[in-house]
């Protein structure tokens, strides 16, 4: 709104604005890094002599409110790659270990791209309008033509959509962020990665003017994507930070489901329709900071209790670290997207976002893929659920499968206070999903010229007029389950009478249950990876060992995964042109003193000849 | 406002207290088409009224979650129950929930006793967890897809409005994409309900059972709670399949409720009739050849959808 400048340097100044996306995405960087940084305060003493609140983590999260307050491109990629730099630095905390500096030169290498690309953008809107304003570039917007359009939009997409962890491009986030030390996994996860999708939001309907229908096609198709992919891929994970990876490009995927929704319906021209969608966009955008980072701050904690965050090897924490598993169970509802939780709120508007566009379309295959883009969000739920009922069913319930597990110990006060304020949150933005909704008006009304009327406490899913509308009332549906369920035992004890409770061990054949009998975490996703075999492309490899010169078995090792598609088959490509064309320029440089000199004098020649 | 309560309780109780006799009703007609005498119809109350008298053993290994679960999931159940339009229109929490709101309460109740399975560190609870997620997650983009082909119809997901619109329609509400969606709704529901031939609910056979074994180790009255809860979840999804397929002769506001009522029974009778017919004819599946019948029901909301958006 008003503009602020400081100049680093004589003739390069700083632009900062705040708009009403910005504030939005500015709260949530707020409101996360808190609760973050409290629970950093205890989780940082488990690793003495670490900077856990070190000038990187406070340069990271100041960077990233720098990029949702820059007024002009300069100001952003400052702030931008500040973000990426100190994010990298945060990820290679542990950097003596190799697989750590190998997911950080990964993250490194792929962020720059990332970068790149959205610096190509920034270039064709200067070149389009002259100017590197965020406000001009906005007020030229109807005038770009389209093939610039186009360019802008797909560069954007694909740079943001790799901060954002996008389907093909997510690849080193399921690297990064499991060996980060966790409340970095935490804002990384929760809030950075939204970063990207304040990019893509700007991009798509701030700097251009409505576009054509496929560019909504597109982000549905790659929403759609992303979220089942993502959800497949972190049913196949029995780390319990590398499952959480996954989930956030699941979730970034259903975060385009309604951004698809809403471009769609723009290129439509209903900017009613498009409201609903950004609305569930962003929604989720709020909720999914405040589940994965506490998801993640939990993941943190059972590492930092038992040495572990192989679900193999764990089990039996609810008794040992109840406070913890309480509050990783809210999260886990909440991702989940079940009611009255914040999660399924989101994913509600995101339904119906995709069912109004769907039936407002102009044309069958317009109408196809929101519809279809639904059914694929309800497949992601349905196993986004599974997932948790395997994290938090084998990590926390039944018997401890080691023995660090059962000898766990209940996290520090610190660590519970900032995991029990997400808690809260996750509560509080379901029960207030109205207000909330209404909150998001003035950041909807700004970018797609339309906002969602407000309706006290039920959320009315169809602008006023449209008959026949979905309403959602969580708070009185939570009252609905909560005084049913509190009822029923209070109607049997009245209608039967009281029944005495005895303890005896579980039932298993005749033996006492032994953590071994226990379901894995690999064998309760075993239907699920077999059903979906030919999406996650399992492998497995199974060695028996013999010992020498007999038939006896000595051992049979059993290793199981899942085929890495996308590297293989996408940057396998890419990394390989790049290593040949290196391999032709090395020619070049062949060691021998004469043709050095010879390259000075040609480059000298050629200056004074350019220069003459 | 107590008006409201009065039909709510109303509704629930009736839902509740027909439960088990339909499910006596599909097990009498299943054993007389089988050439079986059968149990009598009945039955259901009988047992039940058994496991609510009946003292509890719970297993040492157990945590909160185990005690906790059958009361959510009684509770989202029964909270279900009041966003279906029944006997009359609207649904007594019609306004605050619709279609996408009873998906979301039967995942929530679905969550609860999935855990409940893993809490008790058996093998059997395990893989009845196992199972039910995966299955559920293959049933639940059919059920959402066939209930946007009726919404595309209808307006809205909102399911006192859909009853109201289709039942307004008369037999005009029978259109193609109805009867395809119609039919991917069935088979969801046989999966969500554990019928043949996803599940058998006569079985306790280990390497067959779903439902069964997320529950083996419930005893006395935690077990009649749950065993009520998952026959009112049956139930309740007969009344969606009425109220978004054929709502005919239910009560508009005011009066004619014995009427609708008649209307529902007969209704009732007719699914269970259809169930019976179902289990008797056809094997239960293999687990891993499920996904290809919901395969076959996702391709049938589809078409539903195709068909809707053609000829709208």
């Amino acid at each position: 709104m008003s503009g602020l400048t400081l100049g680093p340097l004589p003739g390069l100044v700083l632009s900062w604005r705040l708009d009403p996306l910005g504030a939005f995405f500015a709260l949530v960087i707020v409101g996360v890094s808190l609760a973050v940084t409290i629970y950093a305060l205890g989780y940082g003493r488990h690793w003495p002599g670490r900077p856990f609140l070190g000038p990187a983590y406070l340069v990271f999260v100041a960077s990233m409110l720098g990029v949702v307050v820059a007024g002009d491109a300069y100001t952003f990629l400052l702030a931008w790659e500040t973000m990426s730099l100190a994010s990298f630095a945060l990820v290679v905390t542990d950097h003596r270990q190799a697989a750590v500096r190998s997911a950080g030169w990964v993250y490194l290498v792929m962020t720059h791209a990332a970068t790149a690309l959205i610096t190509g953008a920034f270039l064709l809107l200067w070149r389009a309008t002259g100017s590197l304003s965020f406000a001009e570039w906005a007020a030229a917007a109807p005038r770009l033509d389209p093939v610039t359009a186009s360019a802008v939009f797909l560069l954007g997409l694909v740079g943001f959509g790799t901060k954002a962890g996008m389907i093909p491009v997510h690849v080193w986030l399921p690297r990064a962020h499991p060996v980060a030390p966790s409340h970095v996994s935490a804002l990384m996860s929760g809030v950075m990665i939204k970063l990207g999708i304040y990019g893509i939001l700007r991009v798509a309907f701030e700097w251009t003017a409505p576009g054509p229908a496929w560019w909504g096609v597109l982000v549905l198709l790659l929403g759609a994507g992303s979220a089942v992919l993502g959800v497949l891929y972190a049913l196949m994970q029995h780390d319990l930070k590398r499952l959480l990876a996954y989930h956030s490009v699941e979730n970034i995927g259903i975060i385009l489901l309604g951004a698809g929704a809403a471009l769609l319906a723009r290129s439509e021209g209903q900017s009613a329709l498009a409201a609903i969608g950004l609305t569930a966009a962003l929604f989720h955008v709020a909720n999914h900071a405040v589940f994965k980072a506490l998801l993640f701050m939990g993941a943190g904690a059972v590492d930092a209790a038992t040495g572990t965050r192989d679900l193999e090897h764990l089990g039996g924490l609810v008794k040992r670290m109840p406070a913890t598993a309480a509050l990783f169970l809210v999260g886990s509802a909440a991702i989940s997207g079940l009611p009255p939780l914040n999660g399924f709120a989101s994913e509600w508007l995101t339904f119906q976002a995709l069912l109004v566009t769907g039936r407002g379309a102009p044309a069958l295959w317009l109408a196809l893929p929101p519809l279809v883009g639904g059914a694929l969000l309800a497949l992601t739920g349905a196993l986004a659920l599974a997932c948790f009922v395997k994290a938090f069913g084998v990590g926390f319930l039944g018997l401890a499968r080691s023995a660090r597990a059962a000898e766990a110990r209940e996290t520090g006060r610190a660590e519970l206070a900032g995991m029990a304020i997400l808690a809260a949150a996750c509560v509080a933005l379901g029960l207030g999903a109205a207000p909330v909704v209404s909150a998001l008006g003035p950041a909807t009304a700004a970018l797609a010229g339309s906002a969602m009327p407000a309706g006290g406490a039920v959320l009315h899913a169809q602008p006023a007029g449209v008959i026949a509308a979905g309403s959602l009332a969580l708070p009185w549906l939570a009252v609905a389950v909560v005084a049913l369920a509190l009822a029923v035992p209070a109607l049997a004890r009245l209608a039967a009478g009281p029944v005495r409770t005895r303890v005896v061990e579980t039932w298993a054949c005749g033996v006492v249950p032994q953590p071994l009998n226990e379901y894995t975490s690999t064998a309760f996703a075993k239907p699920i990876r077999l059903m979906f075999r030919d999406l996650v492309r399992p492998v497995r490899d199974v060695d028996v060992i013999h010992r020498l010169g007999t038939r006896f078995v000595a051992r049979i090792e059993y290793r199981s995964g899942v085929a890495p598609v996308f590297e293989r088959y996408l940057y396998r490509a890419l990394t390989d042109r790049l290593v040949a064309t290196a391999r032709l320029l090395r020619q070049i440089q062949n060691g021998s003193l004469q043709a050095y000199l010879a390259y000075l004098c040609a480059a000298l020649v050629a200056l004074l000849v350019l220069a003459r | 406002m107590i008006e409201a309560g009065a039909l709510a309780a109303a509704q629930l109780a009736l839902l509740i207290a027909i439960a088990p006799g339909v499910n006596g009703l599909i097990k009498t007609l299943k054993a007389r088409l089988q050439g079986r005498r059968g149990p009598h119809p009945l039955q259901p109350y009988r047992e039940l009224w058994k496991l609510l008298r009946k003292d509890t053993v719970v297993s040492a290994r157990a945590s909160w979650v185990t005690r906790a679960a059958p009361l959510v999931y009684a509770g989202a159940i029964a909270t279900a129950a009041l966003l279906v339009p029944a006997l009359w229109i609207p649904a007594p929490l019609g306004g605050w929930g619709d279609a996408l709101a009873l998906v979301g309460l039967f995942a929530l109740a679905r969550f609860a006793l999935a855990l409940a399975g893993l809490d008790q560190g058996s093998a059997f609870g395990g893989m009845g967890s196992s199972r039910e997620v995966a299955v559920a997650a293959l049933a639940e983009p059919a059920l959402v897809l066939a209930l946007f082909a009726v919404a595309l119809r209808t307006g809205g997901t909102d399911l006192s409005a859909t009853a109201a619109t289709l039942a307004a329609l008369g037999p005009a509400a029978i259109t193609p994409g109805q009867l395809l969606a119609l039919a991917a709704v069935a088979i969801v529901i046989a999966a969500e309900t554990g019928r043949v031939p996803v599940d058998n609910p006569d079985t306790h056979l280990e390497l067959t059972m779903i439902h069964e074994g997320m529950l083996l180790e419930y005893a006395g009255r935690p077990l009649g709670i749950l065993v009520w809860a998952t026959l009112l979840k049956q139930t309740v999804l007969f009344a969606l399949l009425i109220a978004a397929f054929f709502p005919w002769g239910i009560a508009a506001t005011g009066g004619g409720v014995p009427r609708a009522a008649a209307a529902f029974g007969a209704k009732l009778l007719c699914l269970a009739i259809g169930v019976a017919l179902a289990e008797s004819s056809q094997a239960k599946l293999r687990i891993f050849k499920v996904p290809e019948l919901m395969g076959a029901a996702f391709l049938l909301a589809l078409l539903a959808v195709v068909t809707d958006l053609v000829l709208a």
